[in-house]
Parts: C-alpha cells; structure tokens; sequence
C-alpha cells in the first residue's frame, strides 16, 4: 500500500510539472477506472472485483464455490512447490521468492522494458542451467504455470502493487498497454473493453463477461476448459491441465475475436499486462483461482 | 486418515452438519469404446457409497453408471456436533474400495 501512494504521489507531481501531456495519468486512469464500475454495479465492494464473475451472479458464485471446497489446483500448486524447490527459485528473488507477486509486472530499468513474473521465473531456470527445453518447460502453461500458481498462492492476500515507472519509456509501455485494451481488433472487430467494460457483466452466449476490474487477481488460473481439453487430449488428467498464464489467455481472448494472437511474453502482451494489472491495484490477490 | 480418491471435509451449523467430498473415480459407464482398439471400455463405477457418523450409518447411497466422473457429493444430517467424527466410504463394481475419515469442524 505504501508503495502505491508513493506511486500515486510521484505521477500527481510528474502531472503537475507535464503540462504539455494530453494523457491523463495512470493514477486518474485508475480512479476513472473504478467510478465506471462502482457505477455500474453498486452493491458490489472493491475487494470482491477479485472474484470476477462470482461477484456479480448468485447462481454461478454456488457453483464456484463447490468447486473451491476441493480445488483443482491443489495438486497442481503442490507440483508447481516442488519444482520451486528443486530448482531453488527462490534464489533469485527478494524475500526468496514468497509472497512478492503483488508488485508484478513491473518497469525494468536495465532493460527498459515491462517484466513479468514469468519471465523472471525462466531467467532464474536458466541462471540455475536448467535445460528448459529438455525439461519441457513452456511458457504459458505446465511447469511454468504451477511455479507462478505457487508463487501466486503464496502471495494470496496482498494488495495488487504494481508501480507505474515516472520514466517517459515506462509511461509509454503502459499507454501501449492501455491502447491495446481499448482498440478493436480481429474479424470481430472487438477491443478487451468491448467485452470487459462496457459489456461486462451481461451474456455471451452462455457466459457471464468478467469486468475488467480485478481482473488479474487469480492469475495464474485454472481454468475448467483448458483442464478438459488437456485430459481429452492426453488420455488421463494431471495435475497441471488447467493452469495458464495471464498471457494464454491474452492469446485464447484474441483468437476468440477472429485476431491473429500476439506470442506469450511478447512486449505487446507485457505492457497490456503492465496496464491491466495497475488497473487492479489495491485488490487483494487470490491466485489461482478456478474459472470456466 | 489420509486417502487415496476420497477428499472429505464436514462442518457443523447449528444442529446440521453439512458433509461434502469429492471421490476420484473414472465412473467408466461401459457403453464407451476406446477409440484406437475399437474394443468396449470396461465398466467401471461405484456402486454403494456408505456415510457414518461415530459408527451409525447417516447415509447410503446406491450408484450406477449415470453418475459422472469424479463425483461430488454433499449432503446433511442432523444430531452431529463438532469433534464427532465421519466416515466415507465406497465399492465399486469391479470390488474397488476406499474409505475416508475426518472430524466434524
């Protein structure tokens, strides 16, 4: 929390200083971003954004919650524990790798580029020498998915803290971000907020739209479909079958609206995750979660 | 008691207690056919599900192959209190067995 209002009140003086800038900052993008929900579904409290469509409709909130009771991503968090272990992740990482995911994704300096937690857990795999391709390590689902889904569970509880760099390059990659979400794309012609702002919370087909807001909470996910999928493909289910990144489902939304999918952890995705992940910053992280 | 297929869990509201549990079972109804040998898949489904409560049966339930795979089943009974303890157990049709136990929270 801390570090948001630090956040904040470095971009309310940068805004002060940019006369020039048209764009409104991310802390009154933020705020903005919140009006318009709380608008549109009064009743329903900042924190429970994190629980998506479960927070909006009674009926699939009792089925969510059996299938909570004996989650499907138990196993899988355990394998992603291992793992961790094995290859002493936790090395790598400040506060050796536990409960650190709510400051994901954040600006690199060195690179000047936005970096994930995925991508910090394959350079940890790759400083430790470990064959990723050998040991069959992906990036958007799998062994990389359980060890973000176990970094993610450990850091259940923590407020989404992603700092928005004052640096001119940082604040590009997060107005990148921010345009991909609301420009259309695909034979469908459809933008992120077509579906998840301005229609969230109605149906399509017989899905419920998620609304934008606390949207990156329970990621890494397990999500019902991919765990069918993988089973009906495999012939057995494992542990692993439902988990993805936040980037397979960037990929899975794109090609839902007929657009050609953009490769996981290409910079395009990383700065709309950079985006999408400040716009729920505040909401407490309670990855993974289950989802259709 | 740590089980192989059953996850059990029971906790009291009142006078109710409420028992779920999730049992990990193909539930292979025999009208299947695999599909590279072309030959019937087996069946293979639970078909006596047993529910104890400090030792008296609370329920039983007689199953078939409609039921689907990996089964979730939640149901209430009255007259338990926290610490007593329940029991889960189930057979299947090709002799099968397992059990699980926990303590009413």
């Amino acid at each position: 929390m801390k570090k948001f209002l630090i956040a904040v009140s470095a971009l309310t003086m940068l805004g002060g200083a940019a006369i020039s800038s048209a764009q409104a900052s991310p802390s009154e993008d933020l705020k903005q971003f919140r009006a318009y929900f709380f608008k549109k579904f009064p009743g329903v409290k900042l924190q429970d954004y994190a629980n998506g469509i479960y927070a909006l409709d009674a009926t699939r909130r009792f089925e969510w919650e059996a299938m909570e009771e004996f989650p499907p991503y138990e196993d899988g968090v355990e394998v992603g524990k291992k793992l961790f272990n094995k290859y002493d992740l936790g090395s790598c990482f400040q506060k050796g790798g536990i409960g650190i995911k709510q400051y994901y994704p954040y600006w690199d300096k060195k690179t000047q580029k936005v970096r994930t937690l995925e991508q910090d857990i394959m350079a940890c795999l790759k400083k430790k020498g470990v064959d990723t391709k050998k040991a069959k390590i992906g990036w958007k689902k799998g062994k990389l998915a359980a060890i973000s889904a176990y970094m993610a569970y450990t850091s259940r509880g923590k407020p989404t803290s992603v700092t928005i760099d004052p640096s001119k390059a940082s604040l590009n990659a997060y107005n990148k971000g921010k345009i991909f979400f609301y420009a259309k794309r695909g034979q469908l012609n459809m933008a992120c907020a077509d579906c998840h702002v301005y229609n969230a919370g109605m149906l399509i087909r017989g899905n419920l739209l998620s609304p934008a807001l606390g949207h990156t909470t329970h990621f890494p996910v397990w999500r019902r479909k991919w765990a069918k999928k993988t089973a009906a493909k495999k012939g057995k289910s494992g542990p692993l079958d439902g988990f993805g990144t936040i980037h397979r489902r960037y990929g899975g939304c794109n090609k839902q609206v007929r657009a050609k999918p953009f490769k996981a952890q290409s910079e395009t995705y990383r700065d709309l995750e950079y985006f999408h992940t400040y716009m729920s910053n505040g909401i407490k992280l309670n990855g993974p979660s289950v989802r259709q | 008691m740590a089980s192989k297929t059953i996850k059990l869990r029971a906790r009291a509201k009142g006078d109710t207690v409420t028992v779920k549990c999730l049992i990990k079972h193909p539930m292979e109804t025999g009208m299947r056919k695999d599909k590279k040998t072309g030959k019937v898949i087996p069946a293979h489904f639970i078909q006596e599900v047993v529910c104890q409560h400090n030792g008296n049966t609370v329920l039983t339930a007689d199953w078939g192959p409609a039921v689907s795979k990996n089964p979730y089943l939640s149901f209430a009974f009255t007259g338990g209190k926290p610490g007593d303890s329940v029991s889960i157990s189930w057979v299947d049709n090709t002799g099968d067995k397992d059990s699980a136990s926990t303590k009413i929270k």
